[in-house]
């Protein structure tokens, strides 16, 4: 653009020969192709995005919001909104500690098997959660030896609250290692060996060195993985048993009253989830435009 | 911490500590269920497993799963270029907005989106009765299946590519135009090698997400025996009989399909890669 003013603008600067559009197209596509690439995926965003968004709320409000409400206040959704945030609350901060221990290891120490470890923590994205369900059961369920152990000695883990923490645990796991791991190889280690070399402990210098380094890439990983663990359905609907009011999560209940076509309940109950995308989707463009510096070029993926 | 695996020392303390909450956490959530996942079809052995998946109905299923998955993910290949693009080098009005809800996806949970879809779609919702008329029924068949897996993929491959799409050199473009190249040729013969290896990744990422996708598609498939059954559903059905075996079965051979599906695409890409002289 600027060279474009440049050379019409000067009157000492002989003119181009070609028109000076042409320059200005030489490097995008011409205007019209332009417009009709724009207006294609504007249209197929709002078909494939929007629409069903929006529809989530238009059919939990079909009977007004007092409906809506009331079915938000049973004692079946109280319950499954609670079981949801506690379990969120655990399995989150969990992954959280062993992200950080896994990228610390990875990033600062050399040491063989490396890249296949890597692998293994990227392993959960390539299996199907009702696969990674299905594996927890045979693990810890009654008809294994170790699960029958666990039964008779009064710890359920599978069709019970623990079970269903692991189920997050396993389809949440690589997203905080992933995050941190770009994010401090890029730092590397000169400032923590410097904190070290003038006499600060080893927790000094990750409390007050790497940990402020990695905060925002952190709460981008912790992000990401609140948002998965309180949706997941796949792998918790295997592992849960669906035990109304004990072991539904709020995608199981919403199945639960879907199946049972009390539409507007369900519905409700959806509404809660998008809302809580919605603050996600609002915090995590918010932590990108805010300190996209922060946080690895390659977060995107 | 004087650790023996260690290849080079390092001045760093805590690598046996971060060392041993890594391989713990990683064993007991990820490694040990599907050691036992594996252990089981072992137990089984390889002939009764392989007559357990040889039935016309598990065939079926499989067969819908990675065929649909595929249908979706090549879908998301090229709307997902053509969106990094559009948002990467135009600008228009809700650019950023729109950046921000490609990944709708990511946050929003599965069996929200497949309720939804349902809504949307069923012969009675604002689409489905839009639909209709031109004989397009799309809940209930193949076709919704594919639209649940193309609203689950939507960001991968975008995610991938458009961070490559930043970097680009438009002085190489300058140089193909230069050197007479029309816009197209240079389109095709300079800026898609190099994101090829992105692209490919991306793909990878939303195939092996869709086909083991079950949230959003149990909804809108409406689970046919032989027509729209998805594998996944089908290990539930089996768990739900207690037939542990036939699940494992299943399960197994997804996790045998889905890794060979990856190694190849893998493959490709460092094949790619080392074409256009990355790494």
């Amino acid at each position: 653009m600027s060279e474009l003013a440049l050379a019409s603008g000067g009157a000492g600067v002989p003119r181009p020969t070609r028109p000076s559009r042409r320059h200005k197209e030489i490097t995008t596509e011409p205007r019209g192709v332009r417009i009709a690439l724009i207006g294609t995926v504007l249209a197929l965003i709002s078909v494939l995005l929007f629409a069903p968004l929006l529809a989530v709320f238009g059919e939990a409000l079909r009977q007004g919001w007092a409906a809506s409400v009331e079915a938000l206040a049973s004692p079946d959704a109280c319950s499954a909104i609670r079981l949801t945030l506690i379990v969120a609350a655990i399995a989150v901060p969990l992954n959280a500690v062993f992200g950080i221990a896994a990228a610390w290891s990875i990033t600062k120490f050399d040491f063989p098997g490396k890249t296949f470890l890597v692998t293994l923590i990227d392993l959960p994205f390539s299996v199907s959660p009702v696969v990674a369900g299905l594996a927890l059961v045979l693990l810890f369920g009654a008809n294994s030896t170790f699960g029958a152990w666990l039964v008779a000695h009064d710890m359920k883990i599978v069709f019970a609250f623990p079970g269903i923490v692991l189920a997050s645990m396993f389809v949440t796991f690589p997203f905080v290692a992933r995050e941190l791991i770009p994010v401090m190889i890029e730092q590397g280690s000169s400032e923590e060996e410097a904190a070290l070399s003038l006499g600060a402990s080893g927790w000094r210098s990750f409390l007050t060195v790497t940990l402020p380094n990695i905060r925002w890439a952190l709460l981008y990983g912790v992000l990401l993985s609140t948002a998965r663990a309180m949706g997941e359905f796949g792998a918790v609907a295997v592992v849960s048993g669906k035990i109304r009011g004990v072991t539904t999560t709020m995608p199981i209940m919403i199945e639960i009253l879907y199946n049972e076509y009390l539409s507007v309940a369900a519905f409700s109950l959806a509404g809660v989830l998008a809302l809580l995308a919605l603050v996600t989707l609002a915090l995590k463009s918010l932590l990108e435009w805010r300190h996209a510096d922060l946080l690895a070029a390659t977060r995107r993926h | 911490m004087r650790v023996g695996i260690l290849r080079a020392p390092s001045p760093l303390p805590g690598f046996g500590l971060s060392f041993g909450i890594t391989m713990t956490v990683l064993s007991i959530v990820v490694l040990l269920p599907i050691g036992a996942l594996l252990g089981r079809g072992l137990m089984i052995g390889p002939g009764e497993l392989w007559d357990m998946v040889n039935s016309r109905r598990i065939w079926a299923a499989l067969s819908l799963s990675f065929r649909v998955a595929l249908a979706a993910s090549l879908f998301n290949l090229v709307f997902g270029l053509a969106l990094a693009w559009v948002l990467v080098r135009y600008r228009f009005w809700g650019r950023r907005f729109i950046d921000a809800a490609v990944d709708l996806p990511f946050a929003l949970p599965t069996a929200v989106a497949g309720i939804s879809l349902t809504a949307l779609y069923a012969p009675n919702g604002a689409f489905g009765q839009a639909l209709a008329p031109l004989g397009i029924q799309v809940a209930y068949s193949e076709l919704g299946i594919w639209m649940a897996l193309v609203f689950i993929g939507l960001p991968f491959v975008v995610r991938t590519v458009q961070p490559v799409i930043e970097e680009l050199d438009r002085e190489l473009e300058e140089a193909s135009a230069t050197l007479g190249a029309q816009r197209l040729a240079t389109l095709r013969r300079v800026i898609l090698p190099t994101l090829t290896p992105a692209l490919l990744t991306g793909f990878a990422l939303a195939l092996a997400r869709s086909v083991g996708e079950y949230g959003s598609v149990i909804f809108i498939a409406g689970n046919l025996p032989f027509k729209t059954e998805i594998a996944p559903l089908l290990i539930v059905i089996r768990l739900e009989e207690y037939n542990y075996d036939a699940a494992t079965a299943i399960g197994i051979a997804m996790l045998v399909i889905s890794f060979a599906m990856l190694f190849a695409i893998n493959a490709i890409q460092i094949w790619s890669r080392r074409r256009i002289g990355l790494v």
